[in-house]
């Protein structure tokens, strides 16, 4: 139990100031700026935005200077941001069949429609640190090389080609789908998780989710706990546009466009009294490029299936999985152990003090009674 | 679903019927809401006669939450949150009927949604309309289409063949 307590506060404002200077660090070096911050820590900004839940560059990246570049402290305050907003409306779905690819790969067919685009990767470097880097200064790195023939902007979703065969499990529009409108998915930020969630809670848990802990259940499944043998169908990353239909307008029009990574496993099934052998498939999807994070849902979320699967191991357990996997949520009940706890640990320690006594008092009485003639 | 590139038409081609009035409105409103508001702003500057907007709506800031489907085909999910300011304003026409303009824009800066409603609302107006179109929507469509362009070619770039080894014994 955590009693309130009062005072300090001289000691917490001057807390405050130490920490605003060990934040800025040597003033002979100059201060870093959020647009520096933006353009060049894009993935750092692209995580604190997919896991605060707010695509908002810009922000994501005062968060980070604002947290000493400490990740889920800028996740956290970008979600306390959040809930000053009001929420003006609820987008169409995002279409990723019509993204602007950046970069799309499958491990699964090489010679896909559209072909495997790079882009900008880490994939196939050497990790070797690159102390050209630390030269600072020079002129900036020159331009990519553009092909002459731009990529064709229609690219089909691999989902959607084997799903042509009816080799793979079709994703269609769910139960209340028609009829409720934006009202009829359910909303984490709005109501309770409870259990069983569902897919809807699910995908959107995961794609808040913190990606370490994501990261590590998805290794899991890998390595035995949940038997599943997974195939990266496909990855993009690229721009897809919101719309929104205005109530003051009636009609839907485009507000703007948000970079998202989308995963798409796919795993056998060796089919059961109903349903044929297939490939079924395991989502994910991001707010920004976070490549990993889009794969470690993507296999969450298909292990989060054993209950229409029949399957069970710890990523297998949605309550266990769901419950666990917001990085403010855990950061925040982990972190709370270092406030003070003066009254609750008393009562421990009497507690602890009383039940030895009684233990001596004991062990005296039985050397007493063994010492006693018989 | 309406994106980017796709929606270029040319707006002089089609009728005066509600139905292309909504289309050639999104197609601009597009425009606007994905325009550097710097262009708006000195789009506004080199105009002969600034209008003088009523604000109807302030420029706000909030959020959307934005929804995608499981699978990119299946059940809708909420994906996350994004940041977006809006206003509305009332632009008297040459003609001197009332004419209101939104603004809609991914972001926090009002001064966009601000714009873009003023914009918006002067499209509206017969007498404005093709001038605007002309010399704002048509050169802000041709910057955005030249940046896709731009993606997808460097993008292209990028693409491989790979080869799958046949291991010799």
């Amino acid at each position: 139990m955590y009693v309130a307590v009062k005072g300090g506060e001289v000691a917490i404002d001057n807390a405050h100031q130490a920490l605003a200077e060990a934040r800025r660090g040597n003033t002979a070096v100059p201060d870093l700026t959020v647009a520096q911050i933006r353009e060049q820590m894009g993935l750092a900004v692209a995580r604190v935005m997919a896991e605060g839940s707010l695509y908002d560059p810009d922000l994501a990246a005062l968060a980070i200077k604002q947290a000493w570049g400490d990740l889920p402290e800028a996740i956290f305050l970008v979600r306390a941001y959040r809930t000053t907003l009001p929420r003006l409306a609820v987008s169409e779905p995002v279409d990723t069949a019509r993204m602007l690819v950046r970069r799309r790969v499958s491990a699964t067919f090489k010679d896909l429609p559209g072909g495997q685009v790079l882009g900008p990767t880490f994939d196939y470097t050497h990790r070797l640190i690159d102390f050209a880097l630390a030269a600072e200064g020079g002129p900036p790195p020159p331009r990519a090389p553009e092909a002459d023939r731009p990529l064709d902007p229609a690219m089909p979703r691999i989902a959607d080609i084997l799903g042509a065969e009816g080799l793979i499990e079709e994703e269609t529009p769910g139960q209340g789908e028609t009829g409720g409108g934006a009202n009829a998915v359910p909303d984490l930020t709005r109501q309770p998780l409870t259990y069983p969630a569902g897919r809807a809670v699910r995908l959107q848990a995961l794609a808040r989710g913190d990606e370490g802990f994501l990261l590590s259940l998805a290794y899991s499944t890998q390595r035995g706990h949940g038997n599943s043998h997974p195939f990266v169908g496909e990855i993009r990353m690229g721009e897809v546009a919101v719309e929104i239909v205005p109530e003051d307008l009636g009609f839907p029009v485009i507000i703007g466009d948000v970079t998202v990574t989308e995963c798409q496993m796919v795993n056998q099934f060796a089919g059961s009294k109903t349903v044929p052998a297939q490939f079924t498939r395991g989502y994910g999807l991001t707010l920004g490029y976070n490549e990993r994070k889009a794969m470690a849902m993507s296999l969450v979320d298909r292990a989060l299936r054993h209950g229409e699967l029949g399957q069970e191991a710890p990523a297998q357990d949605e309550e266990f999985v769901l419950s666990h996997a917001d990085v403010v949520e855990a950061s925040g009940f982990v972190q709370h152990l270092k406030l003070p706890h003066y009254v609750d640990f008393q009562a421990e320690l009497d507690l602890v003090r009383r039940l030895r006594r009684a233990t001596a008092e004991d062990e005296g009485n039985a050397v007493r009674a063994s010492e006693a003639p018989t | 679903m309406i994106t980017g590139s796709d929606n270029h038409a040319d707006p002089q081609a089609t009728g005066p019927s509600s139905g292309d009035m909504v289309s050639r409105r999104q197609r601009w409103m597009a425009a606007l809401a994905r325009a550097p508001v710097s262009r708006l702003e000195d789009a506004l500057t080199g105009l002969v006669d600034v209008p003088i907007p009523q604000m109807l709506r302030s420029p706000e800031i909030g959020t959307i939450m934005v929804q995608a489907r499981a699978g990119g085909t299946g059940g809708r999910f909420h994906l996350g949150e994004m940041a977006v300011s809006r206003c509305a304003v009332l632009v008297r026409a040459a003609d001197g009927s009332a004419l209101v303009g939104h603004g809609y824009v991914a972001g926090r800066d009002k001064r966009h949604a601000e714009l873009a409603a003023v914009f918006d609302a002067m499209l509206q107006d017969p007498a404005r309309h093709d001038a605007l179109e002309r010399d704002v929507i048509g050169p802000l469509l041709e910057a955005e289409a030249d940046r896709r362009r731009r993606v997808l070619a460097q993008a292209a770039a990028t693409r491989v063949d790979f080869f799958t080894m046949v291991r010799g014994d």
